[in-house]
């Protein structure tokens, strides 16, 4: 069996690749193909039954289903090829995207790979929490794909660790099917989820935010019995002499997203250590040539709504990749101090405009954000906060750009 | 109908299953009852995967003639078995004069062991073998080779079930009384009775050897922890790495690859009075980053996927609380009692050799009957991802399942998982399907399989959902359905 060609092949049919796929259609590409592991089309909003998506994107706040199914609608009506139940094992050089399914291995060689293939969950091994190996310790996202797809009651008695907001989106879901939410810890002196979220999941129904603490200790041999929660001083080490015990069932693990990246190694796409997303330039092109990426695969965004707006700027550079437009080589470095985590793109050509995507490390207050070139400030914008929780959008038009020196990014 | 087994092993650790099967060479009706839910729930399970060479053990012991004899075989044992296993040679390495000297003399007492091939090696050598591995200078043992301990119990045990034995989880014993010159053998679920039982209880083999009326011994317990690296960070290492051993041959923290591409970090080495706490605590792991980059130089804390912990059942000397040897022996007075007490470390290696003396201790007393249907070939589980593209198109045509990934970190698909659900020991907590498949191993740790792992199982094993039990017995996953 040959490989089939396409113009284009999207890896994953969640909110990043549905968005490139509609987007690209619309631009005129027509030969493209979405291949999705899951049985429908929609990527993890399938299990956000919640509401609080499009506000953005469309004005209206809609549920996760309801926002993904705008997408799915729009990729039928446009007659776009998917294939689901199809999950991508490699990618080969030459861009060849090799995907296993029930029907055999599928193999397609492509003029430009769209990388939206999401984000997993860090686990408890990843931050090494102290103690035993009972059953009942989940993390969020498993959870709610128990209990949302899967009609599966984790426990009852439960303590959240982390404030992501899919932590207080659960803790929400378990109060609502009857289970008793103790307390949500966070190591942080601030909350990592958005403030709406704290407002609508845990102060509604008087469920404890703990900052600055954390678990020291899981305790049970079978089932989880109960845990141990100390204070943090500044350096996030507990402080001896501050735990406190809790017993519970089930302990619910919110403690940050992780691009999800193995198959870009496999084809050798450099990674940024500080996104654990690629590097991308204002095309939202990888060190690779015809393999972009968006959305969560990218970096880990706050709203879907914007994981769809970078997937619709990327579609218009593949649109022009596959056009055979040269793209422009960009050799523009953005750097950031230290309180800011990153920018999107890491790099861009001077020839476009572009829009910086942004973290800050920790919260602000009547601050400014200062875009740098040669110590020369080039872009000043004022904000009445910035939280880590939030991404920061700030647009640039090439005619701001005094030189090609690099850019740095300052907040203070 | 009353059921009398010829023999009944306590304890489905890997002493137990290789008695088992070694056992089942003969015409025996035998039994192995196991107080967990499937075989290498403890210390079988909770170790660095190694196959030792045999040069730190006291020349004639019982531990350093099965190391030697169990390594020199290993071979022919991962081929009848089908289990994966690596002759990758050892580094044993040092930074100072002291440990040069360490170094020294077991490399003699290798040499007096019968261990093959060791060689000092300089910093030179070392590289070329092993770029990743710390150290000045190096004690090179190429006899040393990794093996999946989950993957060996697994065979040991599915072998001798399918020579004859019979299993049964979830039997802890509680008593052991001798009566019409039989034992009855009383467990958490039932009465077992046999005319001979061999104590493989691991951890608890001084408990179950003062149930048979052998009193005296006495099992510590030391606990080790580890740390488990991303497949990103084995790609580096070739072999395992150990620091030079302390004067009684005692091995600090080392790194070991593992067959499936990780690295294991550990054991600490800590004495515990409670046999079932695995817990990891915060100063081991510390101590675990910093030796951890000694042995491995590209050491990334980000890399760490998981930890666990084993305990190994050293016994030791009441008095003078010293480690002993190996102990199997049969007594005049308890007789058709054969006893293993304080098999620890090298106990993957030792497993068969020690089997061959339990049962020839059994044939000083009887004669035994060969079981001429015995077959000592057992065919694992078909790795679909370490398949060419031909052979797996080739799967995917012949079972659709194939083709269905379960776990997208190791690429293991529905096949694998069906085959590990329906094994022939019965067993079927998500953590006896892990073993079976790597599934839920990787570096999501289960984030994207395991709600389709435990589905699967409710399907096609007709459980209910609070009836999913991760990996004990008590250990159930969920409390029931969110709505009827």
């Amino acid at each position: 069996m040959s490989a089939i060609k396409k113009d284009v092949v999207i890896i994953g049919g969640g909110p990043a690749g549905l968005a490139a796929a509609v987007q690209l259609r619309k631009k005129g590409i027509s030969d493209i193909l979405i291949l999705e592991r899951e049985k429908q089309l929609g990527g993890i909003l399938r299990q956000c039954i919640h509401d609080g998506f499009g506000l953005t994107r469309f004005k209206e706040t809609l549920s996760g289903p309801e926002y993904s199914q705008r997408f799915s609608d729009e990729v039928e009506k446009l007659g776009i090829e998917y294939i689901t139940e199809a999950t991508v094992i490699d990618i080969a050089s030459d861009k060849k995207v090799i995907s296993a399914s029930r029907k055999g291995l599928l193999e397609y060689d492509a003029k430009a790979i769209v990388l939206a293939m999401g984000c997993r969950e860090r686990t408890r091994g990843a931050i090494s929490i102290p103690g035993t190996r009972p059953s009942g310790v989940y993390n969020a996202g498993v959870a709610q794909s128990y209990i949302n797809l899967h009609n599966t009651m984790v426990g009852k008695d439960v303590i959240i660790l982390g404030s992501g907001d899919i932590g207080m989106i659960m803790a929400r879901r378990l109060t609502l099917e009857g289970a008793k939410v103790k307390a949500v810890f966070e190591i942080q002196p601030y909350p990592s989820g958005l403030p709406r979220n704290i407002e609508q999941c845990l102060n509604d129904y008087g469920i404890p935010l703990y900052l600055s603490h954390t678990i020291t200790k899981i305790k049970g041999h079978s089932r989880l019995e109960g845990i141990t929660v100390a204070q943090v001083d500044r350096n996030l080490k507990p402080i001896p002499g501050t735990e406190t015990d809790y017993s519970c069932d089930t302990l619910i693990l919110s403690v940050g997203l992780i691009p999800e990246n193995e198959l870009s190694l496999a084809v050798s796409v450099e990674l940024d250590n500080r996104t654990k997303g690629a590097l991308v330039d204002e095309n939202y092109q990888t060190n690779v040539e015809g393999i972009f990426a968006a959305g969560n695969v990218l970096h880990v965004h706050d709203l879907v709504d914007f994981v769809s707006l970078e997937a619709e700027n990327l579609a218009e550079a593949v649109a022009e990749y596959i056009n055979g437009v040269k793209l422009p080589e960009c050799s523009i470095n953005i750097t950031t101090d230290a309180n800011i985590g990153y920018t999107i793109p890491q790099r861009i050509s001077g020839e476009k405009d572009f829009k910086l995507s942004m973290r800050v490390r920790k919260p602000f207050k009547n601050c400014e954000v200062k875009i740098l070139q040669k110590d020369e400030v080039i872009k000043t914008v004022k904000l009445k906060k910035a939280l880590p929780a939030e991404m920061l959008h700030i647009k640039l038009e090439k005619t701001q750009l005094k030189s090609l020196e690099d850019i740095k990014v300052v907040i203070a | 109908m009353r059921q009398i087994y010829d023999v009944i092993i306590i304890g489905a650790g890997v002493v137990g299953s290789a008695v088992a099967r070694e056992f089942s060479r003969y015409k025996l009706r035998t039994a192995v009852l196991e107080k967990e839910l499937d075989v290498c729930r403890e210390t079988s399970g909770r170790n660095s995967g190694v196959l030792h060479a045999g040069f730190t053990y006291k020349t004639g012991s019982l531990r350093a003639q099965c190391a030697v004899e169990g390594n020199a075989e290993f071979e022919k044992v991962a081929e009848e078995l089908d289990i994966p296993f690596k002759r990758t040679g050892k580094l044993v390495i040092g930074f100072t004069e002291e440990h040069m000297q360490s170094l020294l003399k077991f490399k003699t007492l290798g040499e007096a062991n019968g261990v093959k091939g060791l060689e000092l090696i300089n910093k030179q050598r070392l590289e070329a073998l092993d770029s990743s591995a710390g150290g000045e200078f190096a004690m090179y043992v190429p006899s040393s080779g990794i093996l999946n301990p989950f993957e060996y119990n697994i065979a040991l045990a599915e072998n001798a079930k399918q020579n004859g034995v019979d299993f049964y989880f979830n039997n802890e014993v509680i008593g052991i009384k001798r009566e019409e010159e039989l034992y009855k053998i009383q467990t958490v679920q039932n009465i077992y009775e046999t005319r001979w039982v061999v104590n493989c209880a691991g951890l608890n083999s001084a408990v179950v050897s003062t149930m048979l009326g052998i009193d005296g011994y006495t099992i510590g317990g030391f606990k080790g922890e580890y740390f488990v690296m991303d497949k990103k960070a084995g790609k580096y290492m070739n072999m395992p790495v150990y620091p030079a051993p302390d004067s009684k041959g005692g091995f600090g923290i080392h790194a070991t690859p593992t067959m499936d591409g990780n690295i294991l970090i550990g054991p600490s080495s800590e004495f515990v009075e409670d046999f079932e706490d695995y817990g990891v605590t915060p100063p081991v792991m510390e101590d675990l980053l910093s030796e951890g980059a000694t042995m491995f130089k590209p050491f990334r804390r980000e890399d760490i996927i998981r930890s666990f912990s084993g305990i190994r059942p050293k016994l030791i000397d009441k008095e003078t609380r010293q480690p002993l040897d190996f102990v199997l022996e049969t007594r005049d007075e308890v007789p058709y009692v054969i006893n293993l007490v304080g098999i620890e470390s090298p106990g993957l290696t030792s497993a068969l050799p020690l089997a061959r003396r339990t049962v020839a201790k059994l044939n000083e007393k009887e004669d035994l009957i060969p079981n001429e249907s015995f077959n000592p070939i057992r065919k694992g589980i078909l790795r679909f991802a370490e398949q060419s593209t031909e052979v797996k198109k080739k799967l995917i045509a012949e079972d659709p399942n194939y083709g269905e990934i379960i776990c997208r970190c190791e690429t293991i698909t529905k096949a694998e998982v069906l085959q590990a659900v329906h094994n022939c020991l019965g067993v079927d907590s998500i953590m006896s399907i892990k073993n079976r498949t790597r599934a839920t191993m990787g570096r999501c740790q289960g984030g994207y399989c395991e709600t389709r792992i435990a589905e699967i199982i409710q399907e096609e094993k007709k459980k209910k959902r609070k009836e999913i039990m991760q990996s004990t017995a008590g250990s159930y996953m969920f409390e029931g359905t969110v709505r009827d």
